[in-house]
């Protein structure tokens, strides 16, 4: 009853101001423009546009600062002339030139903020296609991390994992959790999420989910299935605990980059890409090398014969697991350091794992990473021709191309023809 | 807790809209997975196909309803046999891939801001595309009844729903049970047996993924008709992931099963967030566990949960017949 | 057209008599001729051959050691696998390179070393699939019982008859999964008919077959030649190609090491070494 109470009352409370504020004080939209070292820009020309044939500008002052009046509650259309701004300065995302305001009712200023950087807007081409290729190579490091242990659990028991994702996702948000949660330092709690990763999402999930659906016999398109529940499941779950905003690490969240020649690299980009590599290196040489990765192909190849011959066959299985879980959430580790994490993170890259596990060829260890380095490369390169927004579109695009003529995959095992 | 009002949403869901739109994306699922088994994850698009013709002829190119409906059908057939020919020489799990990237692109591509002139963009496109149709509703009264609640709209488009739903179903059950539907069971089965026998098994493929595409696509219109808007965000994978999750709730390969996977389905999804929000804002389930906010996430992860007992636990879902289980082969 | 029974075994063997029994030997009426055939796998060539006919209306063994390329050159004459080089004919006609679906309609029928009895449609199901004038079963025809109603009668009293020759018309309505493993060959035999095959090709039919269906199999088999068929299989069991072949080839390596009549080829240096260096125990010296 007194919650119903209070609800009223503020409502009555605000609506109250509404009223006398729309009366009588004008009603902007406006901002601040800073670079990326908070430095004030000045003299930028900010206009927008609404409906009614609205249209007003603002000048930024000194301080950075720009207003536009306007008359009515609306959405209306921001944009910013990206001319004028100094030279070494631009929009971080040119695609996001124009931003909605909506001005919910008159009274209450809309604040729009421009996010601005040091800008690769005056270079050539070739800038541009070298730090896009930095780039590429970087996505191309994250997707072959996660591609890698998709591939060994497909090559092994034949799922196809719709839920790999997921993992990607659960070793961002650990490392969420342990660091801003918890309060742990940052290098301090990537190295535990990616051990809790290990844990839950390989070894856990292999002995409590898939290694009894392996002794039901359960079929390998039911297998699919389920792993789609999973994600779906897991998902949701991930939204309920964390909410549905980015989150950042409390530390070295807006770091610059380093110069080096034409290509900007920011530090903690660095370090995670290089230490991801390592690992996708140890791991290649431990399925090439050790006994058990060893056996680990063995088994991807031919099951039964493996089995036949003395290897362990569910050992080999629980340990694929756990590699793949390791390095999968060290690849979302490395997403959410440099961009925050998200609940739809694992999803949204999925499909680009899928894409260049399928295109090197299914169940193919080499294949998966060359395939992860077409997609990261071609994905970040494809923004010299085609829109920003468009750039998973174009990897989607070469990815049916390349099994147009080659239904296997690059390295893939051709199936009967026919 | 008032029970009533939620009994009284839960069964207008089931019989609702959204149980038509769901219904029409999972027959032609049917005739994809259940009947020939071929892994389409790309369903969302055919409904994206079929919404975005209704909605761009008449808002952009001031198309006739009518003409706009038979656009979407052909663009429909076309999306078939752009995905068709390129896909159906691979293996399950590559047309799985390759399906959910031909769906992805799709939605990218409707929701860019380079087409959004067209395609409306991240918004989609809003409008009165549905005129034609609505005019010629006679009710003029809703329903308001103790357990049914509809507007008169909402009445007409699950009236027409259903009949359209009834048309397409006995359409889909004259061809299972005739020598094509043998030949798609087949093929489901054993692709090689059927051509040692002489069968093009490439054609017709494509024939049931036309069909079964065209079927989703005319889930589009309800879609885009009932709401007279277009998002693109709702042709997503999740729509394609819950049409399975109907389909197989009611039993693949069964021609009625799509209808009670949904009719299912959106009861048992209404109720339970009904019941959840009412037992939140009641204080049964103290705030701490479910804010009255998360009660839509709880809903989803059920979905999830759900879907993964039913393909461990009864994979025929409730009309199956185990013996005739698509769903056991070894890819 | 056809002549009384006995005249197609006795034409055979009169044909085989009158040539000598050399790998890749012309034959007097062939069905098929085949010219330089040639499958690799990454460094592995399966088959290699060079020319081989197979005589009209003849039952024709294919044998070999295990990896001989005996299925894989099956494979390639019916379309179920692409060569690397190579080309060869039926009734004259270029088929190489021809899908194997109009292969099967130009008269090569073929069966599978695992049977593909499909499981989940009925005995009878099974037998109707595979009728070649169904108009029903095109998508738009396929929406008017009228049209294809009074066809599927006609079908389905084909199918029974042959199912009855077959004595599995009791099973009729059963699906085929319930049928056993031998009943399964029978089914697919009788299911390769219907198509009114010209060639008929048999891949390892006595494979896990009990010794009584054995020989109603091959019974069947003879029938099919008596019918006016040709029939081509492969086989390990000695006796079986012993009992009924008119003509016996040798695969080994992917290569044809011998042809000949079953006697003569039972007894060549050749096709001995060719077993014994594979390690395949089999002595074909000793009697039935």
């Amino acid at each position: 009853m007194s919650s119903i109470a209070f609800t009223l009352l503020t409502s009555l409370f605000f609506s109250a101001i509404a009223t006398s504020a729309s009366a009588a004080t004008p009603t902007y939209i406006q901002g601040t423009l800073v670079d990326s070292t908070k430095a004030p820009i000045a003299g930028v020309t900010i206009s927008a546009t609404g409906p009614n044939n609205f249209s007003g500008e603002s000048i930024s002052d000194a301080s950075g600062k720009w207003k536009i009046e306007v008359p009515a509650a609306a959405v209306y259309q921001v944009s910013i002339n990206q001319e004028q701004l100094p030279s070494g300065q631009a929009l971080t995302d040119p695609a996001k030139a124009i931003i909605k305001a909506n001005v919910i009712s008159l009274g209450f200023d809309v604040t729009i903020l421009f996010p601005i950087g040091p800008g690769v807007e005056k270079a050539t081409d070739l800038e541009r296609s070298a730090q896009l290729l930095a780039d590429g190579l970087i996505l191309a490091l994250v997707i072959a991390l996660a591609a890698l242990g998709l591939n060994l659990v497909f090559g092994t028991t034949g799922l196809t994992n719709f839920a790999h994702g997921e993992l990607l996702t659960l070793g961002g948000l650990l490392t969420y959790y342990l660091s801003a949660v918890v309060g742990l330092k940052v290098f301090l709690a990537i190295p535990l999420a990616v051990a809790l990763s290990a844990l839950i999402g390989g070894y856990l999930q292999d002995k409590f989910l898939w290694q009894p659906l392996r002794r039901r016999g359960t079929g390998l398109i039911a297998a699919l299935i389920v792993s789609i529940g999973l994600a779906i499941l897991i998902r949701y779950f991930f939204l309920f605990i964390f909410g549905g905003d980015t989150r950042q690490l409390p530390e070295y969240a807006g770091q610059a980059g380093l110069a080096l020649g034409p290509v900007s690299i920011t530090p903690k980009s660095i370090i995670t890409s290089s230490i991801g590599l390592a690992m996708l290196v140890i791991a290649t040489l431990w399925l090439s090398r050790s006994h058990m990765g060893k056996a680990s192909r063995a088994v991807a190849d031919n099951p039964a014969l493996a089995s036949s011959s003395g290897i362990e066959v569910e050992r080999v299985i629980r340990a694929v697991w756990i590699l793949g879980a390791t390095l999968a959430s060290f690849a979302g580790i490395m997403v959410t350091v440099n961009q925050g994490v998200s609940f739809v993170m694992g999803q949204d890259l999925l499909l680009l794992i899928f894409a260049a596990v399928t295109l090197g060829g299914l169940g193919t260890i080499n294949g998966a990473l060359i395939g992860s380095l077409v997609i990261g490369v071609s994905i970040q390169l494809s923004t010299l021709f085609i829109p920003t927004e468009l750039k998973y579109v174009g990897a989607l695009v070469i990815l049916i191309l390349i099994l147009l003529v080659r239904p296997q995959g690059i390295l893939g095992k051709k199936g009967r023809i026919g | 807790m008032d029970f009533l009002f939620i009994t009284q949403q839960s069964l207008s869901a089931a019989i609702g809209v959204n149980t038509i739109i769901f219904a029409l994306a999972a027959i032609g699922l049917n005739m994809h997975f259940g009947y020939t088994g071929l892994l389409n994850f790309g369903q969302a698009g055919f409904l994206a196909v079929g919404a975005y013709s209704v909605a761009v002829s008449v808002v952009s190119f001031n198309v006739s309803l009518w003409v706009a409906l038979l656009i979407g059908i052909v663009n429909s057939i076309i999306l078939a046999l752009l995905l068709g020919i390129p896909t159906l020489r691979l293996r399950a799990d590559y047309l799985a891939i390759v399906t959910i990237a031909a769906g992805e692109i799709i939605r990218q591509v409707a929701r860019s801001a380079t087409f959004n002139k067209t395609l409306g963009g991240s918004d989609g496109i809003t409008g009165k595309f549905g005129k034609e149709f609505f005019d010629l509703n006679p009710f003029t009264a809703g329903l308001d009844l103790p357990f049914l609640r509809f507007t008169p709209n909402d009445l007409w488009v699950v009236v027409v729903g259903w009949a359209l739903v009834a048309v397409i179903l006995f359409l889909m059950w004259l061809l299972v049970n005739s020598p094509w539907g043998r030949l798609l069971k087949a093929i489901r089965e054993d692709e090689d047996a059927v051509r040692s026998l002489g069968k093009n098994v490439y054609l017709y493929k494509i024939q049931s993924l036309i069909a079964g595409g065209v079927i989703g696509s005319i889930g589009g219109f309800v879609y885009a008709l009932s709401r007279q808007s277009v998002q693109p965000d709702n042709y997503g994978t999740a729509l394609t992931f819950f049409a399975y999750t109907v389909l197989i709730l009611g039993g693949a390969a069964r021609v009625l099963a799509p209808i009670a996977g949904a009719v299912i389905f959106w009861f048992l999804l209404v109720f339970v967030e009904q019941m959840l929000r009412q037992a939140v804002s009641a204080g049964y389930i103290p705030e701490w566990l479910i804010g009255v906010n998360q009660v839509g996430q709880i809903r989803f992860m059920l979905v999830g949960l759900g879907l993964m007992m039913l393909m461990i636990f009864r994979p025929q879902g409730i009309f199956g017949d185990r013996k005739e289980l698509a769903l056991d082969a070894r890819a | 057209m056809h002549a009384p029974k006995s005249n197609f075994k006795e034409q055979a063997q009169a044909a085989f008599a009158s040539i000598s029994a050399v790998p890749g030997i012309a034959k007097p009426d062939p069905i098929i001729i085949a010219n330089n055939v040639r499958r690799q796998f990454g460094g592995l060539t399966a088959v290699n051959v060079e020319h081989v006919e197979i005589q009209r209306g003849s039952i024709t063994a294919l044998i070999g050691p295990n990896g001989a390329g005996k299925t894989t050159f099956f494979n390639l004459l019916t379309g179920f696998d692409t060569v690397n080089e190579g080309n060869w004919t039926l009734n004259g006609e270029q088929i190489s390179g021809t899908p194997p679906h109009k292969v099967a309609r130009k008269g090569m029928v073929r069966t599978f070393q695992l049977t593909k009895a499909l499981f989940r449609l009925s005995v009878l199901d099974n037998m109707r699939l595979a009728a070649r004038h169904q108009r029903g079963e095109s998508f738009i025809r396929g929406l008017f019982p009228a049209i294809w109603k009074k066809q599927e009668a006609e079908i389905t009293a084909q199918a029974e008859e042959l199912l009855t020759r077959f004595k599995l018309i009791d099973k009729k309505n059963d699906f085929a999964a319930a049928l056993s493993g031998g009943q399964r060959k029978l089914l697919e035999m009788a299911r390769a008919l219907m198509v009114n095959p010209e060639i008929v090709m048999l891949d390892e039919p006595m494979a896990g077959v009990n010794p009584a269906l054995k020989q109603s199999l091959l019974g069947h088999i003879k029938d099919l030649r008596d019918d006016g068929m040709t029939v081509l299989f492969v086989e390990h069991d000695m006796d079986m190609v012993r009992d009924i072949s008119d003509w016996v080839i040798v695969m080994a390596e992917g290569k044809i090491v011998a042809e000949g009549t079953p006697d003569s080829v039972m007894g060549n240096q050749a096709v001995i070494d060719a077993y014994l260096g594979a390690h395949h125990d089999l002595s074909l010296e000793e009697g039935r």
